[in-house]
Order: C-alpha cells, then sequence, then structure tokens
C-alpha cells in the first residue's frame, strides 16, 4: 500500500514539477508561434487595415494577388534570385569543403571561413556596397586599373540580383562548406582504398563515390539554403531597396510593403501564406527527387 | 625506378602546391574584406575619395569614430564630411547589447528547462506537445512576424525594448529542439545517483543536468545572441524610435543618408566596424565550439 500511495504522490509531483518548467516556454510558444500563425491564417481571409475592424473577405485577398502583376513579378524575381544564389554556394562550398580535407587540419583555418556567416546581413551588405561601389569602391578600382570599364553591380538593372547573390553566397559559403566537410569525415576509407585498387581515377572517384555518399548532405544543404535563399530580405532591403526599377524586388519586400508600409495585413498574411505553401511543397519536392534520407551506402 | 619516383614527387608537390594556392585565394576572398572595411574607417574623408586604392590611407585618424558614436559636435562632423544629423552609435551598441543578452539568457534558461521536461519527466500529451514545438521549426519568419507586430502594436510594446525581445525571449522552438536532444543523451546513471540521495527534480537539474551541459548550453547561448545581434527586420518594424534602435537599424538608416551627394563612407565604415567587434570577440573565444557544433547539429 505504502509502495502504491508513494508512487502516485511521485508521478503528482512529477507533473507539477513539469508544468512548472514548461510554463514560461509554452506561454512563448503560444503567444509569438502556434497563435500568430493561426491568426496569420484567419487574417488572411480578412480585410484588416490595422485602424477599421477585420472583415472576413473569403478568398478575395487571394483572387487578387492571382491578378496582382506585382506579385507575380517579386515571385519571378525571388525565383531568379534562388537559381543565382544556390547552384553556385553548392559547387563553391563542396570545392572548399574538398580543398579543406585535402589542404589543412587545423581547426583555426578551417574556421576563419566562418566569419562571414557570424557578422549581421546589415554589416555584410554595407561591406560590399562599399567595395562594389561605382565610382571609388576597390573591385571597380581594380578592373578600371586592368583596362575596362566601372562595372555598376548593384546599380545596374542587369547586375544587381545576381550581386545580391554574390554577396549571399560570399557570407554562406564557409558555413556550408563546413556542414559539407563534416559530411566528408565520415566517408569510409576503404571504400576509396577499394576504388583506387579498382583504378578509378579522382573524377570517377569523386563522381562516382563521393557524391553519392553525401547526397544526404548535400539534399540537406541545398533545402535549408533554398529556404533561407527564398526569404532573402536584409540584403536587398540595405543595398537595393528593390530597384533598379524592381530588379531586386523579391517576395519579404513585397510582403513588407503590403503590410508595414500600406498596412494591408490581410493582404499581406495571403502573400505569406502563399509563400509557406511553396516552401512547404518545395521541400517535398526535394526530399523526393534526392531520397534525402538514404544515402547510396 | 628512381626517375620515375621523382615525377611522381614532383606531380605530388605540384598538386600540394595547388591545394595551397586555392586555400589561399580562399581565405583571401574572406578576409580581405574585413581588412578594407577597417582601412577605410580610419581613413580621414578627403583621403577616401583621393586615395581609394591605397593600402593604407595617408594621415590615418580615429576620429571617424568618434564621430558616429557622437562624440563630436555636429559642426565638426559636417567640416569632416558626416551628414550633420546626429550619430549616437554608442546608444545602438548599447540597446543592441541589452536586447540581446536579455534575450539569451532569458531564452537559454526558459528554453532549458522546457528541453528537461520533454527529455526527462512525463506528463500526458508531452510527445504531441513536442511534435508541436518542432512543426513549427519549418515556418517562414515572416508568417509569424505580421501577426507577432500586431500583437506587440496591441500590448502597446511598440517602441520599446521589451517589443525588441518579446517574440524569442521565453523560447524558440529551435532551442528547445537542440538541448533536448542534447539532454536525451545525458547518462541517466548519473541522475538515478542524485535521486538516490534525496535530490528533487529541481535540484537534480540545477546540480546535475545544468552543470553536464555547459556545451551545449555556450553554444546555444552563442548562437542566440548573434542572431539577436544580427537580427534587422524586427527591430526595424517595432523599434523605430531613436532611442531603443539597435545597431543593425541604425546602420541602415545612416546608409540611406547621403550628405553631400556621396555616402559618408568612412563613417559607414566606422560603425560597420563597430558593429562586428562582437562578432569577432564571440569567434575568438567559441570560434571552435561552433566548428564543433556544426558537425553536430547541422547535420548529424
Amino acid at each position: 500500500m505504502k509502495g502504491i500511495k508513494n508512487v502516485s504522490s511521485h508521478t503528482t509531483r512529477e507533473h507539477i514539477i513539469a508544468l512548472f518548467f514548461i510554463f514560461p516556454s509554452l506561454i512563448g510558444f503560444s503567444m509569438f508561434f502556434l497563435v500568430p500563425t493561426l491568426r496569420g491564417f484567419w487574417l488572411s481571409f480578412t480585410n484588416w487595415d490595422l485602424l477599421s475592424k477585420a472583415e472576413f473577405i473569403g478568398f478575395k485577398n487571394y483572387k487578387a494577388l492571382i491578378t496582382d502583376p506585382d506579385f507575380w513579378h517579386s515571385l519571378f524575381i525571388t525565383f531568379q534570385y534562388v537559381l543565382w544564389n544556390i547552384p553556385i554556394q553548392t559547387v563553391l562550398a563542396l570545392v572548399l569543403a574538398m580543398i579543406m580535407e585535402r589542404s589543412t587540419s587545423s581547426v583555426l583555418v578551417r574556421s576563419l571561413f566562418l566569419i562571414p556567416w557570424l557578422l549581421p546581413n546589415v554589416v555584410v551588405a554595407l561591406l560590399w556596397l562599399w567595395m562594389m561601389d561605382p565610382a571609388i569602391g576597390i573591385i571597380n578600382e581594380i578592373i578600371k586599373a586592368v583596362g575596362f570599364k566601372s562595372v555598376p553591380f548593384l546599380f545596374s538593372d542587369t547586375l544587381s540580383l545576381p550581386s545580391v547573390a554574390a554577396i549571399n553566397i560570399w557570407r554562406h559559403m564557409g558555413y556550408t562548406a563546413l556542414i559539407v566537410f563534416a559530411g566528408i569525415q565520415g566517408f569510409p576509407k576503404e571504400v576509396e582504398e577499394a576504388a583506387l585498387i579498382d583504378g578509378a581515377g579522382p573524377w570517377k572517384r569523386f563522381f562516382t563515390i563521393l557524391i553519392p555518399y553525401l547526397k544526404p548532405v548535400l539534399a540537406f544543404v541545398v533545402i535549408t539554403s533554398v529556404i533561407g535563399s527564398f526569404q532573402i530580405y536584409d540584403t536587398i532591403a540595405v543595398t537595393t531597396k528593390g530597384g533598379p526599377v524592381n530588379a531586386t524586388y523579391v517576395i519579404y519586400l513585397y510582403i513588407f510593403k503590403n503590410g508595414f508600409e500600406s498596412y494591408r495585413m490581410g493582404y499581406a498574411t495571403a502573400v505569406s501564406m502563399v509563400l509557406f505553401l511553396i516552401l512547404i511543397g518545395i521541400s517535398f519536392l526535394q526530399m523526393r527527387l534526392s531520397r534525402a534520407n538514404e544515402s547510396d551506402f | 625506378m628512381k626517375n620515375s619516383l621523382s615525377i611522381n614527387q614532383r606531380t605530388n608537390m605540384l598538386y600540394k602546391m595547388a591545394v595551397f594556392i586555392i586555400v589561399v585565394f580562399f581565405l583571401f576572398l574572406t578576409l580581405f574584406p574585413f581588412y578594407w572595411v577597417f582601412r577605410t574607417s580610419v581613413a580621414p574623408q578627403q583621403s577616401v575619395f583621393a586615395n581609394p586604392t591605397a593600402l593604407w590611407p595617408p594621415h590615418a585618424t580615429l576620429l571617424n569614430y568618434t564621430r558616429v558614436l557622437g562624440l563630436i559636435d555636429s559642426e565638426t562632423a559636417i567640416k569632416m564630411g558626416g551628414s550633420g544629423q546626429k550619430v549616437n552609435f554608442f546608444l545602438n551598441i548599447y540597446n543592441s547589447f541589452l536586447v540581446s543578452i536579455g534575450v539569451t539568457f532569458f531564452q537559454v534558461l526558459f528554453s532549458s528547462m522546457a528541453a528537461y521536461v520533454f527529455a526527462r519527466l512525463h506528463f500526458r500529451f508531452r510527445d504531441n506537445l513536442f511534435s508541436l514545438y518542432v512543426s513549427t521549426l519549418m515556418i517562414p519568419g515572416i508568417v509569424t512576424m505580421l501577426p507577432n507586430f500586431i500583437l506587440v502594436k496591441q500590448l502597446g510594446l511598440l517602441n520599446s525594448y521589451w517589443g525588441i525581445m518579446a517574440p524569442t525571449l521565453l523560447m524558440t522552438p529551435f532551442a528547445v529542439f537542440f538541448l533536448r536532444q542534447f539532454f536525451l543523451r545525458i547518462n541517466k546513471e548519473l541522475e538515478e545517483a542524485a535521486y538516490l540521495d534525496g535530490a528533487g527534480y529541481l535540484k537534480t537539474f540545477i546540480e546535475v543536468i545544468l552543470p553536464i551541459s555547459t556545451t551545449a548550453l555556450t553554444t546555444l547561448a552563442v548562437i542566440t545572441f548573434i542572431t539577436a545581434w544580427n537580427d534587422y527586420m524586427w527591430p526595424l518594424i517595432v523599434g523605430k524610435k531613436e532611442s531603443i534602435r539597435t545597431l543593425t537599424v541604425a546602420l541602415a538608416i545612416f546608409r540611406l543618408q547621403t550628405p553631400q551627394g556621396q555616402p559618408d563612407w568612412s563613417g559607414m565604415m566606422a560603425g560597420t566596424t563597430l558593429a562586428m567587434i562582437p562578432t569577432f570577440g564571440i569567434f575568438i573565444l567559441f570560434g571552435r565550439k561552433i566548428v564543433d557544433s556544426i558537425g553536430f547539429s547541422g547535420f548529424r
């Protein structure tokens, strides 16, 4: 009898402690993660402008955005940006990871590549705004010294988007390389040796052995960086502000403008929901395509 | 035979040199911009334009720093090429520190408590609740940011430190998830020994779990601090007021002011350098830990 009573009081105490421990996080989670998501979903069916009372308007916001050329433009620009950003970043990160693996066992040297990723986007943006300045930026000074004309990187409607992509590639390359590097570390040496004995050359070993082995890591890296790069905002807000002539007007800028400048909260949340759906779709698709959970080993 | 060996050795050396050159190239690409920012930050305004390629500016000075820190009166500042508008990064740095340290302390504390429950204690719906926490990891920031802005506005917290800190003060799903995974791997025998000694859950948590987890807690604290320090969009929308502006917001506003037709490059780079100092400090202290944690949490 005594034993049973002990157990039950023991579990009651456990429950009380559990509740007490989890309480602050539960408040934070409900107030700023769970409820806002549901509220955002509800708001996307209203025409709320922060001032008058919110009115339920059904799918009107969604219908409106489908016919808004600005929405499609910003979506198009965002896709384009992702296409500039991800392939180059992933290839460079892979190269850097291979080079890290071959050249140095020094953690210090490897960690130096992480610095750009640790810095604020705003700082990175200002740094490159200065380096890329058409008048006296060092990059253009070098270009001019070699005998070419100054390049208006961030101020050109054709070059601004790839320039922003370059800035973000610079910020994320080292971080991505370190993740890939961690993946390479787990590569079984026997497999490499077996391939060597079979007479496979370095390129063949790279493409038929290492890349398939790294598939889960690469899939992880690509999915997370695609999702991140769909949400590009800071760099563009600081450098081009969406310009010139809307050449860098990405989806986050579109949402920001509608929500925080025109206070069309209902409409802005509808766009954010569409973005959410797109991101879910993309991660699902990429998981399927790359069978991310299975390495070929 | 001897000959072929030396050819092998030679290709080997060439290969090693090529690898070395590529590493140096990547390192240069990574680090040179920082040097260039610093170089510009100590250049007098005239020499920014007169010697745009000089590796070290003539008449280097720290006046740009005193200027953007608001230590020089505005007349002198205009003469030096400043905007004349009052810049006081000193205040912005203070704001950024206050917000980042507040968020880091409370988020790590409350998240570790929640993570302990999810890892060790039992109650009904515990695992459902944890799945709910984790499922919000996927949600893009803007989805919650719009309603959070409304909430913070309705609570009357716009333009306050609390407003800036609120969404991440009590927890983030990532923080809870990260610590729970770590706590799960702690050997249970250690806690059982504490229980046998008559320690309750609270005591076990404080005296056994937390001390063992210093590595994970430090890593999380570093990540949280950096995220808060770097944040731009949220403090921009809830903290526009000058007196509580964080450094990133102030820097972005500073960039928009173009006095005398040209941006105030040396002042801007002085501000940029100031914004990088905490990051470099953290890097020097915890760089190795962060690199290790990438192998751990980044993928595996």
